[in-house]
């Protein structure tokens, strides 16, 4: 809410006590809401004064160019050159002199225009600052007119309320009380312990007819307008507001329209009561009825635009006909006009969460929606109706009617709370007594009622509907003491034990392994689209995923079912960048819908992305050597399936049938026989789709891994016995895979057999087309004793034997 | 010529051959040829026989001192040419040492998680428990039970995606409060946790929003926890995270599942509070919504607010990096460019 200093100035002593615009708001940030900006609509400005039009006459050169002589000092009157159609002898305008400066930041220079002198220029309301949603309509071509009696040579700006300062504040929801004037003088006169002399203006009821014989009023369900009153003023003459209401509506950021319509705003703003204004004559029945909307029900609101209303929607109908969307917009056909005579005059509250859902729905937030939202005072609705009819009789010669038409009236009880000192004390950390509770609550103007030496009844008034309970109180005493006054402790008491779970330490080291390994951490979006989130999914590649109801762009509507997709999206990203090295993991949720659950299932993975290579290019190595492969990401599956320490046997096993790997490099990872990952190059054709170059991949699901037993930390003892080893090299048939020969070579080995490793792989020239040759070294090695020639020869014969029965191996 | 003269010689030319050798072998070739068993020193030692008893300990002496002086002498020209015979090989395995070093890989953990690991680490150090829940959550938990009822227009402060009326992405990560708080068994202590994790928002990706982004809530809920230990523990968070010198101060704010609430600003860590870009000229940079745990939300937990209360927070790691690092757009934390990620590389 944009609130005016000189407004609270009016009601409290502020610079009187010296608290500045700048202090004020500082104080507001710190003890009540927060504080948008604080500003001068005259800042920036500088030589804009009053100048009198004395004499004007037609541009020779120009059709739509005047020359004014404009009197800008007792002694001095200099030759402007105006454009507005309503620059007029005898009046006194806005004037920026050589050298001012105008709100656009424009420099104002002597000059000729069309062979014609101009020393300045006359302006506008919008050329000084007023946006053109504030600046008065009738005004909205031409130049304004500063009051006659304004000093001629003076700064306009006192005249037009631009010496104010303007603090927009930010109200959060439970502080509705915040948004007007009223509340603001009160929360202050607290918060400084000031005298607080906000007044109200009473109404002379001074037309003989009564409002009751002009009007009635019924609410069909008193939740949906708790209070609702009316009033009738007659023979309204609607003329312009004086210049003191259009300031305080304009430094309010809401634009004078005419008195009738400027009253209510104005009520709005000093009372946060929002107001609406019928023009009598155009209700047909005068019978006001206020009522929900049926479905589908039509109605034009006073902004031109038919509406589409919905059951929950509330109507304020005359007789069935409906003349306003209650608390949010009036209608067209109601509203008052330059021609109006007779006002009725709604004050009233509404539901705040039904105006909230039609405001919302029907995108017509309004000053006056935002204030039922966040609620209404009841203490006030029947003085902000009165003082409005003042302000009508004062300002409009309106003849205001006898008495008030109430259909519903809600109670303005205070709210009796207890409140136990020490209590206070405990929660806040403080050391108040009772007395400083009482002072507080004094200083608010809550009533208290002392119970015993710890006991405090304290009556939280109808102004502040936001305090209900002791906890609001609390919030009350420590804004008012003082968050600064606050002192900083560490909760003290029973010691706790706090860590990570193993859950938590197994994800953590799972993410440090994936480091060590040279891969870097990601953190892509969850949300997808419907198929990159259905993609690569490790365990049912079917599976649909769960879909956003109301997403809010294209990109992001179904959560993710597997990590490598986001990935990939990281690498096009990189590469589209010229980075061509890329290497990537991410660990986090995917979410797995299954039938008859509410939530979809979410699992823990990682995954892996590599391109180009791990490292980048050296000067002293080859940099096919350095491309990463399948191997490369197989190598780093199996360190880190190491590192995890599962126990339980981790194979791999080739799947053709992934749809978005290659079919020839693509492995199931196997824990114990469950599929648990997968690793692969992406397929091309989705390579594509991606953007990405050869990238290969792998994600592993990691509930089954943490699930699963762990080898512990033990010690074997290192043989101090000589190893020896054997090499073998066999030729093969093709399809004869690594897994098999070495199932055979480890079945047969012996117990003395500790290692098996391949050292060459061939395919080619010197071997048959079918064919390929293998190289492993045996390693045998003792824990006892040395091992003779003997021993080791007649373990490595077993070998090759059965490697000659059982695959076929030619030895080479 | 005596014997004594002799030896003499045979030492004078000894030390002649070995000093003029070149090469390890010739060193050899001279020691063999002094000092062998066929060399001439062997010999007089051997005709010793011959001499008079007088005669013989003396010569026997000599030989011997000169024997010992050529073994000396030898193994001396010996270790002189191994050293620079190595120094010659060393010298020609000079290598450039301003070439690159090759280079290894490396993985860096995302900056994001590096300040929720260095927030998770500062809590655990102060005795708190770190629960993760999960991010489709009910809308019971997400909001209701968090005093959020439906209708109430502190939900239009979080823009939500749902999947249906009661499921959705999670706003935030205190459902894991009601969860713990429904769980928590007090008569062993207060509760004190944190939650991380990602959240979702139904915005418009810009610098300044993501959909996508990452809170640390905490709560501590026992009988004697105060607003003053809020304070405190916020500073200590503001501290270790920005720096020693740094302050809190609150200001009242509106969340619903605290009464009182508020928002919690730091010095500048920038100017230490004098006035910068940073933080518009106030000295302050506000990080974070804090308050006392709402009486109801404990409630609906099935906690007694008479007995028991404390505090809530809400962190942002996106929020503290971009503020600790200058990171302008929020988008990078997401987009994974491995020139950003590699940027916050720096250990310990």
């Amino acid at each position: 809410m944009k609130v005016s200093y000189q407004w609270l100035n009016h009601y409290l002593p502020l610079e009187e006590n010296g608290i500045n615009p700048t202090e004020l708001a500082e104080k507001i940030a710190r003890s009540s809401v927060d504080i948008n900006d604080v500003y001068s609509p005259q800042n920036g400005l500088k030589k804009v004064v009053v100048g009198l039009v004395e004499s004007v006459r037609d541009h020779p050169q120009a059709d739509h160019l005047h020359i004014a002589q404009v009197k800008i000092a007792d002694d001095t009157t200099v030759q402007i050159v105006c454009g507005a159609p309503n620059l007029k002898a005898g009046k006194k305008v806005i004037t920026a002199l050589k050298g001012a400066k105008l709100a656009d930041g424009t420099k104002i220079r002597k000059s000729k225009l069309r062979g014609e002198e101009s020393n300045g220029m006359l302006c506008a309301l919008q050329e000084i600052g007023f946006t053109d949603k504030v600046a008065p309509k009738a005004y909205e071509e031409g130049l304004w007119y500063l009051p006659d009696d304004a000093k001629v040579g003076a700064p306009v700006f006192s005249y037009l309320g631009m010496d104010d300062t303007i603090i927009d504040t930010d109200v959060t929801p439970n502080r509705g009380d915040m948004l007007s004037i009223y509340g603001n003088v009160n929360d202050l006169a607290a918060i400084y312990d000031l005298k607080n002399s906000f007044t109200s203006h009473a109404v002379v009821e001074n037309s003989s007819e009564k409002t009751a014989d002009l009007i009635s009023a019924t609410v069909e369900d008193q939740d949906v307008a708790p209070t609702y009153k009316m009033r009738v003023i007659k023979n309204v003459q609607i003329q312009d507001s004086p210049l003191w209401l259009q300031i305080r509506l304009w430094n309010a950021g809401i634009r004078p329209i005419n008195n009738v319509v400027d009253v209510t705003n104005y009520i709005l703003i000093k009372y946060g009561q929002p107001l609406h204004s019928f023009d009598y004559d155009k209700l047909a029945n005068h019978e006001i009825k206020v009522r929900h909307a049926k479905e589908g029900e039509k109605f034009t609101t006073l902004d031109g635009e038919e509406q589409q209303l919905k059951t929950q929607d509330i109507l304020v109908c005359d007789g069935e006909r409906p003349a306003a969307l209650a608390g949010t917009m009036g209608g067209e056909e109601t509203k008052v006009t330059d021609q109006t005579v007779n006002v009725a005059l709604e004050a009233a509250i509404f539901d705040p969460v039904m105006v909230r859902k039609q405001a919302r729905r029907l995108d017509l937030h309004s000053e006056s929606s935002m204030r039922f939202e966040r609620g209404i005072n009841p203490e006030t609705v029947e003085v902000a109706l009165n003082e409005a009819a003042y302000w009508l009789s004062e300002l409009a010669g309106g003849e205001v009617t006898k008495g008030i038409v109430t259909a519903t009236e809600a109670p303005a009880n205070s709210t009796p709370i207890e409140l136990s000192t020490s209590k206070v004390n405990a929660v806040l950390g403080l050391t108040l007594s009772q007395e400083d509770l009482v002072e507080i609550f004094d200083r608010l103007k809550f009533d208290v009622q002392k119970e015993h030496d710890d006991q405090l009844t304290v009556y939280a008034p109808a102004r502040r509907w936001d305090i209900s309970i002791k906890a609001d109180l609390y919030e009350e005493i420590a804004r008012i003491y003082g968050y600064d006054n606050i002192p900083s402790t560490l909760p003290a008491g029973t010691r706790t034990l706090g860590g990570l779970n193993e859950r938590q330490r197994f994800l953590k080291a799972s993410r440090h392994v994936m480091q060590g390994v040279g891969l870097n951490q990601a953190i892509s979006y969850s949300l997808l689209t419907k198929e990159q989130a259905a993609q690569f999914q490790v365990n049912n590649q079917d599976g649909e995923p769960m879909m956003l109801d109301y997403p809010m762009s294209s990109d992001h509507v179904a959560t993710r079912m597997n990590i490598v997709a986001g990935l990939l999206i990281d690498i096009a990203y990189n590469v589209a960048r010229q980075v061509g090295n890329v290497a990537l993991y991410e660990q986090g949720r995917v979410f797995l819908p299954e039938d008859g659950q509410e939530r979809p299932t979410e699992e823990e993975h990682v995954a892996g992305a590599v391109t180009g290579s791990l490292t980048a290019a050296s000067w002293n190595q080859e940099d096919d050597d350095n491309q990463a492969d399948f191997f490369t990401v197989k190598g780093i599956v199996e360190r880190y399936l190491h590192n995890m320490a599962v126990e339980g046997e981790i194979s791999y096993q080739a799947n053709h049938n992934r749809a978005d790997l290659h079919p020839g490099r693509c492995a199931d990872v196997l824990l114990d026989g469950q599929v648990v990952g997968y690793i692969g190059q992406v397929h091309p054709t989705v390579a594509k789709q991606y953007r990405v170059p050869v990238t290969y991949v792998f994600e592993l699901n990691l509930e089954p891994l943490l699930s699963a037993d762990k080898r512990d930390k033990h010690y074997d003892l290192i043989s101090k016995y000589p190893a020896i080893t054997r090499d073998v090299a066999i030729s093969v048939d093709q399809d004869v895979t690594n897994a098999q020969i070495v199932a055979v070579i480890k079945e047969i080995g012996g117990s003395y057999l500790k290692a098996v490793r391949l050292f060459d792989l061939y395919k080619g020239n010197f071997l048959p087309a079918n064919k390929k040759s293998m190289a492993y070294t045996l390693t045998y090695q003792d824990g006892q004793g040395t091992l003779t020639e003997d021993q080791v020869n007649a373990a490595f014969e077993k070998v090759v034997e059965h490697l000659k029965q059982e695959v076929g191996a030619e030895i080479r | 010529m005596s014997l004594k003269e002799r030896l003499e010689e045979l030492r004078q030319q000894g030390l002649d051959e070995i000093k003029k050798s070149e090469d390890l072998d010739h060193v050899n070739d001279v020691r063999v040829k002094f000092l062998g068993k066929k060399g001439p020193l062997t010999t007089i030692l051997r005709g010793m026989k011959d001499l008079s008893a007088e005669e013989r300990p003396k010569v026997g002496k000599f030989a011997n001192e000169i024997r010992d002086e050529l073994k000396v002498a030898v193994e001396e020209k010996r270790q002189q040419l191994e050293k620079a015979v190595l120094d010659a090989k060393l010298v020609a395995e000079t290598v450039d040492v301003t070439l690159p070093g090759t280079p290894v890989a490396q993985g860096q953990p995302h900056v994001l998680q590096q300040i929720i690991d260095q927030l998770e680490d500062l809590f655990i150090g102060m005795g708190y428990e770190v629960a993760v829940g999960d991010e489709v959550e009910q809308e019971v938990y997400n909001f209701e039970k968090l005093n959020l009822p439906k209708d109430h227009p502190a939900r239009d402060m979080q823009d939500t995606f749902y999947v249906t009326p009661s499921i959705l992405m999670r706003t935030q990560t205190s459902p894991m409060q009601a969860r713990m708080l429904e769980k928590h068994d007090f008569s062993k202590g207060p509760l004190k946790m944190i939650s991380p994790g990602k959240v979702y928002r139904r915005d418009t990706d810009d610098a300044t929003h993501s959909h996508q982004f990452h809170q640390v809530e905490g709560i501590v809920v026992g009988e004697h926890v105060t607003m003053a230990d809020l304070k405190g523990t916020l500073e200590t968070v503001a501290q270790n995270l920005f720096g020693d010198q740094l302050k809190v101060r609150l200001r009242p704010s509106y969340f619903p599942f605290t009464e009182p609430s508020v928002e919690a600003d730091i010095t500048c860590f920038n100017c230490l509070g004098a006035g910068c870009s940073i933080c518009k000229g106030t000295g302050w940079i506000e990080v974070l919504g804090a308050g006392m745990v709402h009486p109801n939300v404990l409630e609906m937990s099935g906690v007694d607010p008479e007995v028991y209360g404390g505090f809530a927070f809400g962190l942002g790691p996106d929020r503290f990096a971009m503020l600790k690092y200058g990171v302008e757009d929020i988008r990078d934390f997401y987009q994974n460019d491995v020139r950003f990620l590699t940027q916050f590389d720096q250990k310990g």
